[in-house]
């Protein structure tokens, strides 16, 4: 039996975008296979995770008895870390616009922890963000130290100094899982820090793990890393159950056209507009909807209103999962002219709705799919053209529903997580 | 004593540019002219002219023993006159020879013989006249678009006036049965069908240059030795080629036109082996049975069916959007919508849209100028919709149209009757003017 102790920052339901998703994902495609036993750790365990198939635990949990010691290790490697919350990841919607309207003055803390000796997590990304990645680190050398297990996984950078810690003190090989790099989120204006703990990562570890060739070419190219420790697992969806689909119908008569991600200059949401503006020009019956929130929504609005198209283009602000299906059902085409995309999975959920989609080359889930139009991101001529064929040739519409249900049907993470696996087999028989 | 069949195929579609919908109602311009031209001055300097110039001095040296036939759709016709005038010459000369034959097809090479009979019959007119005119022959034999045949077809071309029709000896059809006999067709046995020996006729045109292949490198020697080995009942051997194979497919720096010059004086040489042309072999040959094929056939792809050109929901979608034009396209006496008619209707539009490269086929991802067969789905509606806005407005369609036409026509007619009115009163006046002195004067 083949243990191995995995460290992730979310996991649902309390999740706030990708991240939490695959993770659960992969877990449980993990779980499904012979010979492999996943202790999962995050930084807040609220209790009400889906524990069926695995074991987690969450930082906030375990007390820690010998924090001075670890604390003062860990200080030396960690102490450039400073709070900036522009480049926080994953930022949850809500709490981005929080975090925008006040300014925090960087302060050093000290570890906080609880009577019982715990520290306190948020498992969020709030303005100590950098300071509770520190604190993980620390709980995850003593997670390290009281479980037996054969190998280390940390998804995403939050997590890398927690598998390096864990690594550190326990003489086990680290896998790092790749879900994104800073160059994704930022736009090419990457944050030294987190760049630096990226590289960190991404040089402690035995293994690699990319969810795209786009990301690992990234990784490659941006980070130095030599091409043979990288591994590319594409991530999976979810198969719907029936009770997840109510059956909801739109309110209007037109077609609906949806954007559906952060309004972040990563998602390319300016892209979308400018094709809508194209599409409205030749055509009436059709609406265009952008959700989700984001750093540059004002910036769209005020384009939509210069545009003089906002009564045919609407702004739902973030939608909460539920909402996302009921989104999807109304939606006639999906787009996602992501700029620059690890993997990107809302596409494959859009598929699995019976939406047609319209993916950009920049995006690591175009590398698997055939049944769907790719454009790059700043093609919107293509991007207009695709929306238009898309509206007004139903046999188009009606192939790709059909063909795209079921090529994704084929995306199980039972699949992923052989490849991960296969991975770990390779890594310890080395 | 065995005949060699060699026929080739001669093709060129005119490509669509990148045509969005913002253009539809607005620019009725399809074409991608700078891929035309550069396609076919490099398919025409890689192959139609260095072997066009080999088969005149093979058949020149072989005195009348070696003979080819040639099927040249319109539209490649038409782009040769427009980009490489040249290579119609060299067919010319080739015809002058009298060992060329050239077979009768689909103008564009085209699919109506499987929807739409008056369309059909108008492609293969159209393109028997071109042949005509170019060339002094007029087609005795038959070749459907890219070998496209059924037992419906058959009959049919037969009843069009040819006597014969060259079609795949798709497996699937033969069973135990060899290609190298003479057919004929199921429904009216005059009709005479000529099956294509694929193992032979992809040896050279798919595996020649290929060193993967065991029995690389194929010399003269070894082909001819083949075609010896055969069962010596057997009576003809249809070589069926698209003719890009030779210079452009198997380049020349494979050899291949040593190859072939080597092959050709050996066939000549041989005391088994001649070569004749398909209309020679509906001659010489008996019929040995007739031959049944109930759902049509064609030389594509493995499953040698009609899922290359329309497999999927889009093409057969715009298959029927395109052909719903037909009646109304019988009408229309525009020169334009005619030729851009006859430019939509080729078989590679459809092709382009063809999913099945995700599974089979780099040829087919080789062929095609689009990125994924749903752009090429959305090209060509997009070109098809501006295609029936212009057609509308000169042969309209619905009643409420066509009722604003005759109305249009009528404001026209009598706009003219003013005109003409008008300058008859400005006549009259004039002479009324110049009569009233007189008048006075009397």
């Amino acid at each position: 039996m083949m243990k191995v102790l995995m460290f992730g920052w979310e996991f649902p339901p309390h999740i706030s975008g990708g991240l939490g998703t695959a993770c659960y994902g992969l877990t449980r495609g993990l779980a499904g296979l012979k010979d492999v036993e996943v202790l999962f750790v995050i930084p807040k365990a609220f209790g009400d995770e889906d524990q069926s198939t695995i074991r987690l635990i969450g930082a906030n949990k375990i007390p820690v008895a010998c924090k001075e010691i670890v604390f003062e290790g860990k200080e030396k490697k960690m102490d450039s870390l400073e709070v900036q919350s522009e480049i926080i990841p994953y930022v949850n919607e809500e709490e981005f616009w929080n975090l925008k309207s006040k300014r925090y003055a960087a302060k050093t803390q000290f570890v906080k922890t609880d009577e019982g000796m715990k520290i306190d997590f948020s498992g969020t990304y709030g303005p100590n963000l950098m300071e509770e990645i520190k604190n993980y680190a620390l709980v995850a050398e003593i997670i390290a130290k009281e479980n037996n297990f054969d190998l280390i996984h940390a998804h995403d950078w939050l997590a890398y100094p927690a598998g390096i810690a864990a690594k550190n003190i326990s003489g086990k090989p680290l896998v790092i899982h790749v879900h994104a790099t800073d160059f994704d989120r930022s736009g090419g204006n990457v944050n030294p820090t987190v760049y630096a703990v990226e590289r960190e990562g991404m040089e402690a570890a035995d293994k690699i793990i990319s969810v795209s060739n786009f990301t690992r070419k990234a990784i490659i190219e941006k980070y130095g890393i030599p091409p043979q420790k990288i591994t590319t697992v594409y991530n999976a969806v979810e198969p719907v159950s029936a009770d997840q689909k109510p059956l909801f119908k739109k309110g209007v008569n037109e077609k609906v056209v949806t954007f559906l991600g952060r309004i972040t200059m990563q998602k390319g949401p300016e892209y979308f507009i400018e094709s809508a503006y194209l599409v409205l020009k030749k055509m009436d019956n059709v609406r265009f909807v952008m959700a989700g929130s984001g750093d540059k929504m004002n910036e769209m609005v005020s384009r939509v209103a210069q545009l003089g198209m906002a009564e045919k283009f609407h702004f739902t602000g973030f939608l909460k999962s539920g909402d996302v299906y009921h989104m999807l059902q109304m939606t006639d085409v999906f787009v996602m002219p992501s700029v620059s995309e690890p993997f990107g999975i809302v596409p494959l959920e859009a598929m699995q709705a019976d939406v047609p989609v319209i993916i950009s080359n920049q995006s690591g889930v175009s590398e698997i799919l055939n049944h769907a139009i790719k454009i790059d991101f700043w093609d919107t001529y293509a991007m207009a053209d695709s929306i238009f064929g898309l509206l007004n040739y139903p046999a188009l519409a009606g192939f790709l529903k059909k063909s795209g249900k079921k090529e994704v049907g084929g995306l199980t993470w039972h699949h992923s997580a052989k490849q991960v696996l296969e991975v770990y087999q390779n890594l310890l028989n080395m | 004593m065995k005949s060699i069949c060699l026929f080739f195929q001669v093709h060129q579609p005119f490509r669509h540019r990148r045509y969005r919908f913002f253009d539809i109602g607005n620019d009725h311009y399809y074409y991608d002219d700078y891929a035309n031209e550069t396609i076919l001055r490099k398919v025409a300097e890689k192959s139609y002219l260095p072997t066009n110039k080999l088969l005149l001095k093979l058949i020149k040296k072989m005195k009348g023993q070696f003979k080819v036939a040639f099927s040249i759709t319109g539209v490649a016709l038409e782009q040769f006159e427009l980009y490489a005038p040249e290579v119609i010459k060299s067919f010319q000369d080739l015809a002058q020879t009298g060992c060329v034959e050239f077979l009768s097809e689909t103008y564009s090479h085209s699919l109506p013989s499987l929807k739409n009979k008056a369309i059909f019959e108008q492609q293969v007119k159209l393109h028997d006249q071109l042949i005509f005119e170019l060339f002094g022959q007029q087609p005795q034999v038959f070749r459907n678009t890219e070998m496209i045949y059924s037992d419906e077809i058959g009959a049919r071309v037969y009843q069009m006036g040819y006597k014969g029709i060259l079609t795949e000896g798709a497996r699937h059809i033969l069973g135990w049965k060899s290609p190298n006999f003479l057919y004929v067709n199921a429904l009216n046995p005059r009709m005479k069908v000529l099956m294509r020996n694929f193992k032979l006729s992809d040896d050279i045109s798919f595996r020649f240059s290929n060193s993967n292949w065991s029995e690389y490198p194929l010399t003269a020697e070894k082909f001819t030795g083949w075609l010896n080995k055969l069962d010596p009942k057997e009576e003809v051997v249809n070589l069926f080629l698209s003719y890009e194979s030779l210079g452009e497919r198997q380049p020349r720096e494979s050899g291949i036109f040593e190859f072939m010059e080597h092959w050709v004086h050996n066939v000549v040489n041989s005391d088994t082996l001649k070569f004749a042309t398909p209309s020679h072999v509906l001659e010489e040959l008996q019929p040995i049975s007739a031959v049944s094929v109930l759902h049509p056939i064609s030389w594509a792809d493995e499953e040698r069916d009609l899922t290359a050109w329309l497999g999927n929901e889009m093409q057969k979608e715009a298959f029927e959007k395109l052909y719903k034009l037909s009646s109304r396209m019988e009408r229309c006496s525009d020169s334009e919508l005619n030729k851009d008619w006859n430019y939509l209707q080729a078989s590679d539009h459809f092709y382009y849209m063809s999913t099945k490269f995700f599974s089979d086929g780099e040829v087919h991802s080789y062929f095609n100028p689009f990125d994924s067969p749903y752009e090429a789905f959305i090209n060509f509606m997009n070109v098809l919709s501006d295609f029936k806005i212009r057609l509308n407005a000169m042969v309209p369609h619905e009643e409420e149209d066509q009722e604003l036409a005759a109305l249009h026509k009528i404001i026209d007619e009598k706009d003219k009757k003013i005109k003409k009115m008008e300058a008859e009163l400005q006549r009259l006046r004039k002479s009324k003017l110049q009569q009233k002195p007189a008048a006075k004067r009397r």
